[in-house]
């Protein structure tokens, strides 16, 4: 089973065709339905569903009301790592590129597990590039483990693995995991993906649904949005989810929506951008499509717009993020990042900006009964 | 109506309106809500409750008096159901225990094959079971003699405010079943509520409509009128029942003759 027959369904779908035939009348029909189909949510994503954005928001903001209430689930992340064979032509993790490489011991990710609990939060995701000579099984096992004491759920986002090292990690306490394809456009994937077993489009396409068979409750998935024609890719992102969603009942599926900013992308020049207008379109057109879906928002996003979007789908914020390696027990180092947060707020402050919208922070949400 | 108190797990509930924790824009909220609807019973995810968070604590929002009814939402299957309602009682959470195991995410049904596992497991341990299911006749007889102590079938799926839409196969439950019928999930407004409790449900459990309303404690307090009306009617129409069966019927009467 694979999500791979979908992708190539859409390979050679004319894009451009069928958003010039969508009329406003189309984006009504679709957006008044209870459940939408693949052509509906197309429809939404549409140029000329943006004219409807209003109506999209209002209905995103009921359905995620109804589903989620006046709650956003907080989480933090850690690298642990950023030692990485890949070599990613927008990322600054890349082989290539000549930054302090730096792997934490365990007692170091100890320490900074002790750093980031005393803030209050309780959810974690841990990173790593791609080395697994340098960061192999035993050592994100034992990774994991370190960090269940401290925290009611641990997430991962790692490289892709098989169905039996992700079983090893949810044995170990990892709860959910996120990956993102990047791009769903193969041409694109190919382009950007210079090194590495990253390279292999496949292998990292089947990963969440590995990831589902070997029991983790909750997969992430998401398309860093530019690298490709962004509605694209974004349907395709939708597309996986359900795909997800259907074939494993028991897995909860989420999205990211990661955009470059025009701050951080160094050398790289992405050949799309998502302004706001359509990142929001974007998002409440998901809601309309997955209902039940959680939406992460990272600290990308400014603290402004992460504020606004708080009504429209959002349910996942990350917070007071460091995305270089450590980072939270003494930040005094100078270090690379794996890319540029806007966000800058402490965990206190984004929270405040929360309640003081009428939503709750939500920070345990979860804990060990598997 | 005085004396019509339901009496669950060794309480007397003089409120047939239970209420949830989850989904409200802040957790004091939630006292306010309790107060103005009168509940009894609220339940509470255990997934939720971090005895690390002080006065954060979910579970210092909830007033004494209220029966705490912790759930094991985040339960895949019997055996983490049951560790969950373990860890909820060493908690100091009591022993009552509303189980829901969901292995759909999509719709989020209760997984009724599961849930009977756990039921077994628990009520054998004193627990105050009461299990969230897919309304099933032949399971509900199954929970009953399990040593449940109430059974909770769903109106519509969770948070999707429809409503009674298995209305005809929790009436069935209503008519067989000898331990009281508790209408959780899918009511979406007073009205569905109320016409619950007129066919004789024995409680309601609501939470969304009331934690998503823009006032959730005027809510709470629209909830607690529709649940009493709606019991109210339904005693009432047992009365009236009993009336018409002691009258003669003009359209046999001809037979007496």
């Amino acid at each position: 089973m694979s999500f791979f027959p979908i992708v190539e369904q859409y390979q050679d779908f004319d894009f451009s065709s069928f958003f010039d035939q969508v009329t406003d009348d189309t984006v009504e029909r679709s957006l008044a339905r209870d459940k939408l189909s693949a052509m509906d949510f197309l429809t939404l994503l549409s140029p000329r569903a943006a004219g409807h954005l209003e109506q999209m928001a209002h209905k995103a903001h009921r359905l995620t009301l109804q589903h989620f209430g006046r709650t956003v689930q907080m989480f933090i992340p850690l690298y642990i790592s950023n030692v990485c064979t890949n070599g990613c032509a927008y990322c600054s993790f890349n082989h290539r590129n000549p930054i302090l490489r730096r792997t934490l011991t365990l007692q170091e990710i100890e320490v900074e597990a002790q750093a980031i609990a005393g803030t209050g939060m309780r959810h974690v995701l841990f990173l790593t590039g791609e080395a697994p000579k340098v960061t192999p099984m035993d050592y994100l096992v034992e990774a994991a483990r370190c960090l269940k004491r401290y925290f009611a759920s641990v997430a991962i986002e790692l490289y892709p693995l098989e169905v039996d090292e992700y079983r090893q990690l949810a044995e170990a306490g990892v709860d959910s995991m996120t990956l993102f394809q990047e791009t769903y456009d193969q041409e694109v994937y190919s382009r950007v993906h210079l090194a590495g077993r990253k390279q292999d489009f496949h292998w990292r396409l089947n990963a969440p649904e590995r990831a589902a068979q070997a029991g983790l409750r909750a997969v992430n998935l998401g398309a860093l949005l530019g690298l490709a024609e962004p509605r694209q890719d974004l349907f395709c992102t939708g597309l996986h989810a359900r795909y997800l969603e259907t074939t494993f009942l028991d897995t909860e599926v989420s999205i990211s929506l990661p955009r470059f900013n025009e701050a951080e992308c160094g050398d790289f020049r992405p050949d799309f951008t998502v302004d706001d207008r359509t990142f929001v379109q974007f998002m409440t057109a998901l809601r309309l499509f997955l209902p039940r879906s959680g939406l992460t928002v990272s600290t990308r996003e400014s603290a402004e717009f992460r504020d606004r979007i708080l009504q429209l789908g959002a349910t996942r914020y990350s917070a007071a993020s460091s995305t270089g390696v450590g980072g939270y027990a003494d930040n005094s180092a100078e270090q690379t990042h794996q890319f540029e947060i806007t966000d800058t707020r402490s965990v206190k402050e984004v929270a405040a900006a929360i309640t003081n919208q009428g939503y709750q922070p939500i920070y345990k949400d979860w804990d060990v009964i598997a | 109506m005085h004396n019509d108190a339901l009496a669950l797990g060794g309480r007397i509930f003089t409120n047939r309106l239970f209420t949830g924790t989850g989904k409200f824009g802040g957790n004091a909220q939630i006292p306010k809500m309790l107060a103005a609807s009168g509940s009894q019973m609220i339940t509470v995810a255990l997934r939720r409750v971090d005895a690390s968070a002080g006065m954060e604590n979910i579970l210092a929002f909830i007033p004494a008096g209220v029966t705490l009814l912790p759930n094991t939402s985040g339960a895949r299957n019997a055996e983490q159901a049951v560790r969950v309602a373990r860890i909820a009682r060493e908690a100091g959470c009591g022993d009552f225990i509303k189980i829901e195991v969901i292995t759909d995410m999509k719709y989020l049904m209760p997984d009724n094959w599961e849930t009977l596992k756990a039921t077994e497991v628990l009520a054998k341990e004193g627990f105050v079971v009461l299990p969230y299911v897919l309304p099933d006749l032949p399971l509900a007889k199954r929970l009953e003699e399990a040593g449940a102590a109430a059974v909770m079938p769903l109106g519509s799926p969770i948070g999707s405010n429809r409503g009674l839409e298995t209305r005809p196969l929790i009436e069935m439950l209503i008519e067989n079943c000898r331990i009281p019928v508790v209408v959780d999930a899918g009511i979406g407004r007073p009205s569905q509520a109320a016409e619950a409790m007129e066919m004789g449900a024995d409680a309601v459990l609501v939470n969304t409509a009331i934690a998503t309303a823009n006032d959730p404690e005027a809510m709470g307090r629209a909830f607690d009128l529709a649940v009493r009306a709606g019991r109210a009617a339904y005693l009432a129409e047992l009365a009236g029942q009993s009336v018409t069966a002691r009258a003669s019927s003009p359209l046999t009467g001809f037979l007496d003759g």
